[in-house]
């Protein structure tokens, strides 16, 4: 049997029984097994700690990290802090939202309408005398170019 | 023929640039020419512009490679790099490698040098003799010595980290808890992801000093979630520290208990404020809290709580193992030690610089960075991350220290320094400082939350073209008048310091903002 989001949440809980001040290691368990964290599971999440449902829904939307919706296959995130914006990430970001189909505003990211690539703005990944720099799918990549990117976008695959 | 040493970092700037692709690369060609090869995945030099920085240990000492790609190892193995042979990638020995040799590294001492987390390498380096020191002495004299070392605060506040621990040793509780703040949010920053990454151990023997010394027996280390390899690393270490009895019930054979856990980040830069990290250490919106209390008082959970910076517990093991004095000495007026400064942006050799307070900016740029990334005239930096005010060229011979930057309006903060070039605009600089403030406010208190959004507005109109309803002085007057609220009115450093940015580039370089005469006001 597939394990459904409420059966996941509900071993993610059980992880966490007697850890004080666990809703963030819950939260982050929870969106790496599923990708995100669904309305859904909010209120089980509350009942296992014994907070209100606007507790954990505040705690969810409060941290940029943190996703209510699922993303695109592929996470493409850019530094937009002043490090990389002195060696051009301005423009590599807009790059990136042309490229990728994405467009990001202040702080928030977008997906593309296929659905295929997730854009987030991020505030330093601390590689701040290699920039700029960006995350793809979890792996770092310094001294970025446009041409750079669009090779590492490519090698995603098509299909993917 | 014995295998030959070579060092590849696993530091996250180098694993960026290809530092596996590397690795790989050369276990597989050693493989294929039959030369047994011992591959050490070390920390970074923090020579970021020579990553990936690939080593190779000889009779006369470590020879550098870099910056090295797959694509170089067969070459580089054919040159002779296992026997460190000339090639035009090699730079010689890497201790005698000019950026190296000016710097002064107390807390970088092993930074490169060692596996991060190999225990036996660690000890073999010092690692643990500020501990078993401490675990000598009373707790109060543990205290002293931090209190006679000079060490203040590395995170940005420089508060003297004695005095912290003092408070929090003198309090009454049945739990205490040490609490690292590794959220290190400023751009231009990252000597406390070399430290997780590169010396983890470090950290670890700090915190478990400070828990000696003012008897708490529980500590947490809050890492951003953008540093996933140091949240790897880290947790590697504090498990491996545990299975030797470094850390546990019964630390070192003390008969003293200190458990260490590793939580994660969700990505809120206020979070970095440590009442703010407090709330979400407790699973809470990260709101920054009213003080007092001090959390030296009712911190964590509401018990005393000490919170230092990764660099301010780092810096502890030494002082208890060389002596106050051995750090004392370093240093200048009431700045003691030394600063893991770190070089970043628009700059030609970009790294890690550990250098006693009182060097200038324009040797760090210059005598050690090389100039501009892009060969550009450097018009300004960024001293002490998103909060620290724009520096012009007639304050670069200052002396970094804290008081004299404090004079200027300037701060020193976590030591991090964002170069730019000519090109740079130092009106969207200033934008930009208070849309990031409007995007990372918490919300708790008015002039940050609402002030921030007014500023990006109120620049906007000073950017905008003449028109009988915007008039410019007016306007740049609001700026003024909105900046002191928020410096004065803000519950914390986030709005209490976002016009620090905005003013230096206001009053240093007018230009940019389409003002005709210099207004020279201090920031």
């Amino acid at each position: 049997m597939n394990p459904t989001p409420a059966s996941v949440t509900q071993a993610v809980l059980a992880r966490h029984a007697t850890e004080p001040g666990a809703l963030l290691p819950i939260l982050h368990e929870v969106q790496d097994a599923l990708g995100h964290i669904p309305r859904d599971v909010v209120p089980q999440i509350a009942e296992g700690l014994n907070l209100s449902r606007a507790e954990v829904h505040g705690v969810v939307t409060y941290y940029h990290h943190f996703r209510s919706e699922a993303p695109g296959r592929h996470i493409v995130q850019v530094c937009r802090a002043e490090a990389c914006q002195s060696m051009g990430s301005d423009a590599l970001m807009a790059h990136a939202e042309h490229t990728l189909g994405c467009h990001t505003h202040g702080g928030h990211g977008s997906t593309s309408a296929d659905g295929r690539y997730t854009l987030n703005p991020v505030y330093c990944l601390g590689l701040c005398a290699s920039s700029p720099a960006v995350v793809i799918d979890d792996k770092l990549h310094a001294r970025m170019t446009p041409a750079k990117f669009d090779k590492l976008v490519n090698a995603l695959g098509a299909d993917a | 023929m014995s295998a030959v040493t070579v060092y590849v970092p696993r530091d996250s700037a180098a694993l960026a640039v290809g530092a596996d692709e590397v690795a790989a690369a050369l276990q597989a060609e050693c493989a294929r020419r039959g030369i047994a090869l011992n591959l050490v995945r070390n920390g970074s030099r923090g020579m970021f512009w020579l990553e990936t920085l690939v080593e190779v240990a000889t009779a006369q000492g470590r020879i550098a490679y870099g910056p090295v790609e797959a694509d170089d190892v067969p070459a580089l193995l054919d040159a002779g790099l296992l026997v460190g042979s000339p090639h035009a990638l090699c730079h010689g020995l890497t201790d005698q490698i000019p950026y190296l040799a000016k710097q002064e590294r107390l807390t970088f001492a092993r930074m490169g040098i060692t596996d991060p987390v190999s225990l036996a390498d660690y000890e073999a380096h010092e690692g643990y003799a500020g501990l078993r020191a401490a675990l000598a002495l009373k707790p109060e004299a543990i205290v002293q010595q931090v209190l006679d070392s000079g060490l203040r605060g590395r995170g940005g506040a420089a508060f003297p980290t004695g005095i912290k621990w003092k408070t929090v040793a003198a309090a009454q509780a049945a739990q205490k808890y040490i609490v690292c703040n590794a959220d290190e949010g400023d751009s231009g920053t990252f000597s406390d992801r070399m430290t997780m990454e590169g010396d983890p151990f470090m950290l670890i023997e700090g915190m478990t000093i400070a828990a000696m010394a003012v008897g708490a027996t529980r500590g947490y280390v809050y890492i951003r979630s953008e540093y996933p390899d140091a949240i790897a690393t880290m947790n590697e270490a504090v498990a491996r520290a545990t299975a030797a009895g470094h850390l546990g019930d019964n630390v070192l054979g003390s008969g003293r208990a200190f458990q260490l856990t590793i939580r994660k980040a969700a990505g809120a830069y206020v979070c970095g404020e440590e009442t703010a990290m407090l709330e979400s250490l407790e699973g809470k919106r990260g709101i920054v809290r009213a003080k007092p209390p001090l959390p030296a008082i009712e911190g964590l959970f509401g018990q005393p709580t000490v919170i230092n910076n990764v660099i301010s517990f780092a810096s502890v093991p030494l002082i208890l193992a060389r002596g106050a004095t051995f750090y004392r000495d370093y240093g200048v007026g009431r700045s003691r030690g030394t600063l893991p400064m770190q070089l970043a942006g628009n700059i030609k050799h970009g790294g890690l610089v550990e250098k006693a307070f009182g060097v200038t900016l324009r040797e760090l740029m210059f005598d050690f960075g090389g100039g501009s990334a892009t060969g550009r005239p450097i018009k300004t930096a960024q001293v002490g991350g998103p909060l620290g005010t724009y520096l012009p060229e007639s304050q670069w011979d200052l002396p970094l220290d804290y008081e004299a930057y404090a004079a200027v309006g300037a701060v020193v903060g976590h030591g991090g320094i964002v170069v730019h070039d000519d090109s740079a605009d130092l009106s969207k600089l200033a934008r930009y400082a208070m849309e990031f403030c409007a995007i990372e406010s918490c919300g708790k208190c008015t002039p940050c939350r609402i002030g921030s959004t007014r500023g990006v507005e109120v620049i906007d109109k000073i950017m905008a073209p003449p028109s009988p309803k915007h008039n410019k002085p007016q306007q740049v007057q609001l700026l003024r008048d909105l900046c002191d609220t928020m410096v004065n009115g803000s519950l914390c450093a986030m709005g209490g310091m976002t016009p620090y940015p905005v003013l230096s580039a206001l009053n240093h370089f007018p230009q940019d903002f389409g003002l005709a005469n210099p207004d020279r006001q201090a920031a």
